[in-house]
């Protein structure tokens, strides 16, 4: 079952075509990642999906609701994580989760319960009233990707959430994502961290606002003749005209 | 020594490449001297004086024409009760009148002694001064003169009598002011740069991919200021009623209703401002500076609007401050009821219209 339909899909800005054309599926339950360089597009075309910017034609389901007409309904099924870690920098752990969960229609209790779990889960009880400033970037990572599924969404989509983070830390956040994904939560992460592709069970790569390349990670680099996925991706940009 | 200068070059870079701020900085200094150059004219002219004459005859006349021979008032018409001279007061259509008694001349000719009553509008209490002073002036020339060509020395009495402020308070003068200068500044600035903020900390986006409606978000965060704008006219409103003795003369109710007006129109301004900046800084330099310059010089809060040159008035029907400043001195110190403040309410209703679909349209257009 396909849990996001994208045909055509197009974004321009006046005269700069950001994203160009593209189509793909994502299964459910898979982890799908849409990989490409800086400025191909990627996070323009998450924003589509999401339903925080309209597409300029083509066409689109998300969680089987269309990205033109039914937004309300797809922004109730999906998670969002940001680039930025999206969270209140001045607000209490607790009062981060209770504030999305609020949002996302949980009530009081079920958010109680929940939160216990989670803080359980992290091994973060100590930290539950402390001010999100004062939490160092792998934790916050961790929290905002929690927060993202803390309403158990159909998807939860991840704009590079890796980044600026060390190699560890890395590890265990994709550890968290199997996790996810494993509990029936597709996953669909965007990123520039190549050997990160090798965790994803398909992968897309943009490049110029095209996908030039869409197939598992084994597939892509027998195709290519290539060791890892970063020579894969290597093979591919030469091509690209955008650089950022 | 090289070291010192690449640094030096560093700083200037800086400043020049952030237009904006430089804009600001080499800007300001010219703008201030030029508006406040211009607009701060404290000179009384233009004294709109109504004269009720009830017995005309060959002395009231020489006074009258003496008047308006003066180039300093401009005698708008002879009215012909004191009621009228009360109406004309209230609508704010004279500065002053001048009252003669009944058989002004023949009581100078057998009793020596003639009475006449100078009334001033005194919300302005500079103004006020100025114009009985001045004309009371006028009214000494004319008695010398006189005196000199008659042998029979006479009197005139001039009663002055100062309405709305007789105790020439300047603070009834720039509480209303104050009113608008602080609610416009921190309804405008902070609602614009919450909105900002969330823009730049990247929460903006996760909000905008959640069930939350772009409405509600704009709602919850103008609700904050509301309640501390609403806090800060009460103590405004305690501290000029109790420490300063302004008075309150007029219906409170319709004060708090004018207020609440204007902070919405303020709130949606700053809503406007948040959807033309990206930065938190920019989101404060445009309304914090942006706006307190003319608020400060164009609202009529410090500088008589009278005085300013055409082009000075006619900007100063785009200030918001400006209307909200003259109602509330209607209300407040006046004491008059809504059918006179309906032209500022109705104002300031379609500015706040205004500004809100602009808003609206800017997000919209953000968003696709």
């Amino acid at each position: 079952m396909n849990v996001i339909e994208v045909s055509e899909l197009t974004k321009k800005f006046g005269s700069f075509t950001a994203v160009d054309h593209i189509s793909f599926d994502v299964k459910e339950g898979e982890i799908f990642g849409f990989l490409g360089a800086n400025g191909a597009g990627k996070t323009t075309a998450i924003q589509m999906l999401c339903g925080i910017s309209n597409p300029t034609s083509g066409k689109g389901t998300v969680a089987g609701y269309d990205i033109f007409k039914e937004n309300e309904q797809i922004k109730h099924n999906i998670g969002y994580m940001s680039q930025k870690f999206s969270l209140y920098e001045d607000l209490k752990v607790w009062e981060n989760i209770r504030l999305f969960a609020g949002i996302y229609g949980m009530n009081d209790k079920e958010i109680k319960e929940n939160t216990r779990r989670l803080l359980k889960q992290l091994d973060f009880e100590s930290e539950r009233d402390t001010m999100v400033a004062s939490l160092p970037l792998g934790w916050k990572q961790k929290l905002a990707f929690s927060i993202a599924i803390f309403h158990t969404p159909k998807i939860v989509f991840l704009d590079e959430p890796t980044g600026g983070v060390d190699p560890t830390a890395r590890r265990q956040f994709w550890e968290m994502i199997l996790d996810a994904a494993y509990k029936g939560i597709t996953v669909f992460v965007t990123t520039h961290y190549m050997d990160e592709a090798e965790y994803c069970d398909r992968v897309s790569i943009m490049v110029d606002g095209r996908i030039d390349a869409l197939d598992t990670p084994h597939n892509l680099k027998q195709q290519s003749q290539a060791q890892n996925m970063d020579e894969v991706f290597r093979k591919l940009a030469r091509k690209a005209k955008r650089i950022n | 020594m090289s070291q010192f200068n690449a640094f030096v070059q560093k700083e200037f870079y800086h400043i020049f490449r952030d237009k904006r701020t430089l804009l600001i900085i080499l800007g300001m200094p010219i703008v201030q001297m030029l508006l406040f150059g211009f607009a701060m004219n404290m000179e009384v002219t233009h004294i709109r004086t109504a004269v009720f004459d009830p017995s005309p005859d060959q002395s009231t006349t020489q006074i009258t024409r003496r008047i308006e021979a003066n180039p300093y008032f401009d005698v708008v018409g002879q009215v012909h009760s004191e009621e009228e001279v009360n109406n004309l007061m209230r609508q704010g259509a004279i500065d002053l009148a001048v009252i003669y008694e009944s058989g002004f001349h023949r009581n100078i000719v057998h009793s020596g002694e003639a009475q006449i009553q100078f009334i001033a509008d005194a919300s302005d209490p500079n103004r006020g001064t100025v114009a009985t002073n001045y004309v009371t002036g006028i009214l000494a020339g004319y008695q010398q003169e006189m005196m000199q060509l008659q042998t029979i020395p006479f009197h005139i009495n001039p009663e002055t009598r100062m309405l709305y402020n007789p105790q020439m308070e300047s603070a009834y003068l720039f509480v209303p002011g104050i009113m608008g200068l602080i609610l416009m500044i921190i309804c405008t600035m902070m609602t614009s740069v919450s909105i900002v903020r969330e823009q730049e900390q990247g929460t903006m986006e996760v909000l905008l991919a959640s069930p939350l409606k772009p409405v509600t978000v704009l709602m919850a965060k103008t609700i904050p200021y509301t309640v501390l704008s609403a806090i800060n006219v009460a103590s405004i409103l305690l501290l000029s009623f109790f420490v300063l003795n302004v008075p309150i003369r007029g219906n409170f109710l319709l004060l708090l209703f004018v207020c609440l007006l204007y902070i919405l129109l303020s709130l949606t301004l700053g809503l406007l401002i948040s959807t033309l900046v990206k930065k938190q800084l920019d989101a404060v330099l445009v309304s914090g500076i942006g706006l307190m310059m003319p608020t400060l010089v164009l609202s009529g809060m410090i500088f008589p609007i009278g005085n300013m040159p055409l082009v000075l008035q006619w900007s100063s029907y785009f200030v918001p401050a400006r209307w909200f400043i003259t109602a509330v001195r209607k209300i407040m110190i006046e004491g008059q009821g809504i059918m006179t403040v309906l032209p500022e309410i109705g104002i300031l209703l379609g500015m706040t219209v205004f500004l809100a679909v602009l808003s609206i349209l800017n997000t919209k257009k953000r968003l696709a």
